[in-house]
């Protein structure tokens, strides 16, 4: 299973039209596959471990939410899964992080972070046409058909497509704080990843722009994998299927988003949606 | 007591409100000065043919520094192809890539180059590009201004490299962007204009230099062929004809001085110009 859907995502890694179609007629089969699968991971900040023995499984076309206190080492863990980390000096990871099967520390980075999509906290636009934007992962990538066409599709996935089709040319910089984070979001699904990161996305955005992500969220299900750091449990409530809670670098308890948020097992876990810390 | 403390603290303000006024009037007051001055003294002897046309013989009245306006900008152009295409990698490896200890060496050294005295490049340039081929050239000009304009290309380009967030980088990398190319096409042009500016201010520094060149491009009466010979330059024939006893020559020297400092000023304006139309990288 895992290795069939590694074949599909090379020879159809351009074509997402043909991939969201497919997907939608076997999503039954993939149903209860993994994308992730990690174990026994460790991570350092030179001498300071920041997670400590971390298992966690992340199903296939299911938004897994991330939640726990500032510092417990959630973005950290986020940003090991597309080896953002490693941009950082000093750092070092221990275990072992399966994307497909496939260990990611054996696959070559670029390949890996065209796959592993990210959306980060603030929104962070190039200083490039809304176009240029999106068309950017497809250029550095070498894709050669029509980027007018992905563009296009790239922009409707991320729900902006009505509100800049006719300003496609205008700085990125023009577009408000919720419009900018769409276009972070269409900038990642333009090079069809299996997986997105989403590193605390709405965080800086106001009630119905996360509204609309959180919607957003919800209809790319059906041709992507998603991971989601997030401070605000309501969020993690809405619009996450599978809840992880951190606390201090460990992972507490992982299980369907309703058990955990109405009879977690672990007393720390009650106590932090309950609201008595963090 | 109180009130007089009141009163003593009052006093204190406006005293001290005025002293940094009237400090603040004099940095304006200087260049308006100056500038004023050139005015006065230099704007009749401009006309077009100061511009074209070589200098006269003593005696004869008229003629022009076309021939050091030529010389100045050809030595401009050596300067800017020998020391910014340096400069600004040096500087994007201090941004991008260095490490500690050795960027901090590097970084030193800038600042020691950046100080040394100009009529002391003037002296290696000498050393190393006149005294080999025994004669004075452009060529030797300009790397003499090239060696100037390095430590402040490295530096301004450094600084507008490290303004631009870390987020950007963190996007194109996780696009798949190799880092190289991260630089290529998001850092840079983010930071593009600011760089440029550093770049046209550097060399706008560079045009007044005189020391440097009395030892390299030394002067020229004549039109200067090709980059071999020893050729005239803005700042030297202003030096050579202030010193002159010919009054019609000392025009002269006040229409150079007038010209360089207006290049100086259009290019800084250039600068702010590029800037304001680039705008901001900042998101959100």
């Amino acid at each position: 299973m895992a290795s069939a859907a590694q074949g599909k995502s090379t020879t159809t890694r351009f074509a997402p039209h043909a991939r969201a179609a497919e997907v939608s007629s076997t999503a039954s089969a993939k149903e209860a596959a993994l994308r992730f699968q990690i174990s026994d991971l460790n991570f350092f900040y030179g001498p300071k471990q920041a997670v400590f023995g971390l298992n966690l499984k992340i199903p296939a076309n299911k938004v897994t939410a991330l939640i726990g206190p500032s510092g417990c080492g959630k973005s950290t863990f986020l940003r090991t899964l597309n080896r953002m980390n490693e941009i950082i000096r000093n750092t070092r990871v221990e275990g072992e992080i399966l994307l497909d099967g496939q260990e990611i520390r054996t696959m070559d980075v670029v390949g890996l972070r065209r796959r592993v999509g990210m959306v980060f906290q603030r929104p962070n636009p190039f200083p490039k046409s809304i176009y240029d934007n999106v068309a950017y992962g497809l250029r550095i990538n070498g894709y050669k058909g029509r980027l007018d066409d992905l563009v296009e599709h790239s922009l409707k996935r991320a729900a902006l497509w009505e509100e800049v089709k006719d300003y496609l040319k205008k700085s990125a910089f023009a577009l408000s704080g919720g419009q900018q984070q769409r276009l972070c979001i269409a900038r990642a699904l333009a090079i069809d990843p299996e997986v997105l990161l989403l590193d605390e996305p709405c965080s800086a955005l106001d009630p119905v722009t996360t509204a609309k992500i959180e919607e957003l969220m919800f209809q790319l299900k059906d041709s992507c994998t998603m991971a989601i750091v997030t401070h605000n449990m309501q969020q993690a409530a809405r619009a996450s299927d599978y809840t992880a809670f951190m606390l201090d670098g460990k992972l507490i308890e992982h299980s369907e988003t309703p058990k955990l948020f109405t009879t977690p097992t672990d007393p720390r876990t009650e106590a932090y949606i309950t609201g008595r810390f963090g | 007591m109180s009130n007089l403390r009141l009163a003593w603290r009052k006093g204190l303000n406006i005293v001290m409100l005025s002293l940094t006024g009237v400090a603040a009037f004099l940095v304006v007051a200087v260049l308006f000065l100056i500038l004023g001055f050139l005015i006065y003294n230099g704007a009749k002897s401009l006309n077009w043919a100061f511009f074209t046309q070589l200098p006269k013989p003593v005696g004869e009245t008229g003629g022009g520094m076309g021939n050091a306006i030529v010389g100045s900008l050809k030595l401009l152009l050596l300067a800017a192809v020998m020391g910014l295409p340096v400069g600004l990698m040096a500087g994007v490896y201090l941004a991008e890539f260095g490490g500690k200890t050795f960027s901090f060496v590097i970084r030193y050294t800038t600042d020691l180059l950046n100080g040394v005295p100009s009529i002391v490049i003037g002296i290696f340039a000498f050393a190393v590009a006149v005294v080999p081929v025994k004669h004075f050239s452009t060529l030797a000009g300009g790397l003499a201004l090239g060696f100037m304009v390095i430590p402040i290309t490295v530096r301004s380009t450094e600084e507008f490299l490290r303004a631009v967030p870390g987020s950007l980088r963190e996007g194109a990398m996780a696009l798949g962007a190799s880092k190289w190319r991260t630089i290529a096409t998001v850092v840079l042009p983010a930071a593009g204009g600011g760089i440029l500016t550093g770049m046209l201010l550097s060399l706008a520094r560079v045009a007044g230099e005189t020391a440097p060149l009395l030892f390299s491009a030394f002067s020229n009466t004549y039109w200067s062929p090709g980059w071999g010979q020893p050729t005239a330059s803005l700042p030297v024939m202003i030096y050579r004809y202030a010193l002159s006893p010919y009054d019609d020559w000392h025009r002269q020297a006040w229409a150079g001085g007038l010209v360089l400092l207006s290049l100086v000023l259009i290019a800084n304006l250039g600068c702010r110009l590029i800037l304001n139309r680039r705008g901001s990288f900042r998101s959100v």
